[in-house]
């Protein structure tokens, strides 16, 4: 079995980054799994775990009185699934359900958290890789919300 | 160049406004040659002219075959069209994807919505020719499960072991019935298992969509002189003579629709135009 240093080593998010600065982070994390169709949080839980998906999809979901589950997105292998560990008031801003087998190494927020504030470096070079996963979501929220394919092309 | 007459020898509807249409020459004539991402103009008597793609197999052109959505009184007209009726067809015209110019790369093909019908000839010709490329990646975005075309295309390339297809919708409504993806189009380029430095991009779909892509291929090291877009405009005479399609400097149905990115660029960022 590989150790989560190793797995790290594999994802897009943490590529680039030290030895040292991978194996404190790991000493965070530990391999979880979801089967289908359970929820890994849902909207309003604290958000005290992260996690980087290795294996699955997982949808985000929003619970709406009138239309039931909206998904409003999935993320698959590679994508970190959560950012509202990282700032207050850390609660979960919507479901996760796994949408099959979801296989992924699960972060403590505030033990990455004590890390990043006890060393500034790794958590500026963290906090603009979760920036940039931020931008791209965002641009992708923008466009969604166009609803380009409903009146042409 | 007048329409000649063309039978309609099935008509399949794709999803609740777009229909495919399989014509043939009423009098015979034929092949109809032409090349992936090139147009027809379609002409029903006594309503009017629509451009529109032709998204069949370019190495069978016997017949043409033409997904029409239902957006305006003739593409109405023409959706309502049942096996037996006649319609006129003027063309092949326009530019063509660069398939091969694409040999020897990977290529990375980009649709949104019934942008996929101009790229399926494109499809069609690099599986009969599959090992004159590298990788082949076919990303698909629509709004809605429902509204994804060609679902059995969709399947059989999926079943092969050499394409990736990805395709993802803007929405699902019922998420115990949708197994997909759901996000816009552009989240999909990081799964693209290509190369940047040597892919072929070819993207077609509404104009946001593509200029989303592009933003997002180039952050991705896609050079510009590799990106590929067809253009949508209103043409009505097809042979650049009308302009009622000028784009800039150029005419979408003469110089176009398929225009490689970096020559029209500057154009692109042009409000209004």
């Amino acid at each position: 079995m590989r150790t989560i240093d190793a797995l790290l080593t594999d994802s897009t998010f943490f590529r680039g980054l030290s030895p040292d600065d991978l194996t404190m982070i790991a000493g965070c994390g530990s391999n979880v799994q979801f089967q289908a169709g359970t929820y890994v949080f849902y909207e309003g839980d604290p958000s005290d775990q992260f996690y980087l998906i290795r294996h699955g999809t997982v949808a985000l979901e929003i619970a709406s009185p009138d239309r039931g589950r909206v998904v409003i997105s999935t993320l698959g292998p590679g994508d970190l699934l959560s950012w509202s560990w990282l700032l207050p008031p850390y609660r979960k801003q919507c479901d996760a359900r796994a949408a099959g087998v979801v296989r992924a190494t699960a972060f403590d927020g505030a033990c990455i958290r004590t890390k990043c504030d006890a060393d500034p470096r790794l958590g500026y070079e963290l906090l603009k890789r979760l920036a940039q996963i931020m931008e791209e979501q965002l641009a992708a929220t923008r466009l969604q919300l166009l609803d380009v394919y409903g009146t042409s092309a | 160049m007048g329409p000649s007459p063309w039978t309609v020898r099935r008509a399949a509807r794709e999803n609740r406004d777009t229909v495919t249409l399989e014509v043939e020459p009423a009098d015979g004539v034929g092949p109809c040659v032409f090349a992936p991402g090139q147009f027809n103009m379609l002409y029903l008597f006594g309503v009017g002219e629509a451009a529109i793609s032709i998204c069949g197999d370019p190495a069978a052109p016997r017949g043409l075959v033409h997904t029409v959505r239902a957006v305006g009184r003739v593409t109405n007209a023409i959706c309502r069209l049942r096996r037996g009726q006649t319609l006129g067809v003027r063309g092949p015209f326009g530019s063509a994807w660069p398939v091969r110019d694409a040999v020897g790369g990977d290529v990375l093909i980009v649709a949104g919505g019934i942008g996929l019908a101009p790229l399926r000839p494109v499809l069609y010709h690099l599986l009969a020719h599959r090992g004159e490329y590298g990788r082949v990646v076919l990303l698909y975005g629509a709004r809605t499960p429902g509204d994804l075309l060609y679902g059995r295309d969709l399947a059989r390339w999926r079943g092969r072991f050499d394409v990736q297809v990805e395709a993802t919708v803007d929405a699902a409504a019922e998420p115990d019935a949708w197994h997909g993806q759901v996000g816009v189009v552009t989240t999909l380029i990081a799964r693209a298992e290509c190369e940047p430095g040597e892919t072929t991009a070819m993207i077609c779909g509404p104009a946001v969509m593509m200029r989303f892509t592009v933003a997002e291929l180039e952050r991705r090291g896609l050079a510009r002189e590799r990106i590929y877009l067809s253009m949508e405009r209103n043409m009505r005479c097809a042979i650049g003579l009308c302009g009622h399609c000028q784009f800039g400097p150029t005419f979408v149905c003469k110089d176009g629709p398929v225009f490689r990115y970096d020559r029209i660029a500057p154009w692109l960022r042009v409000r209004e135009l």
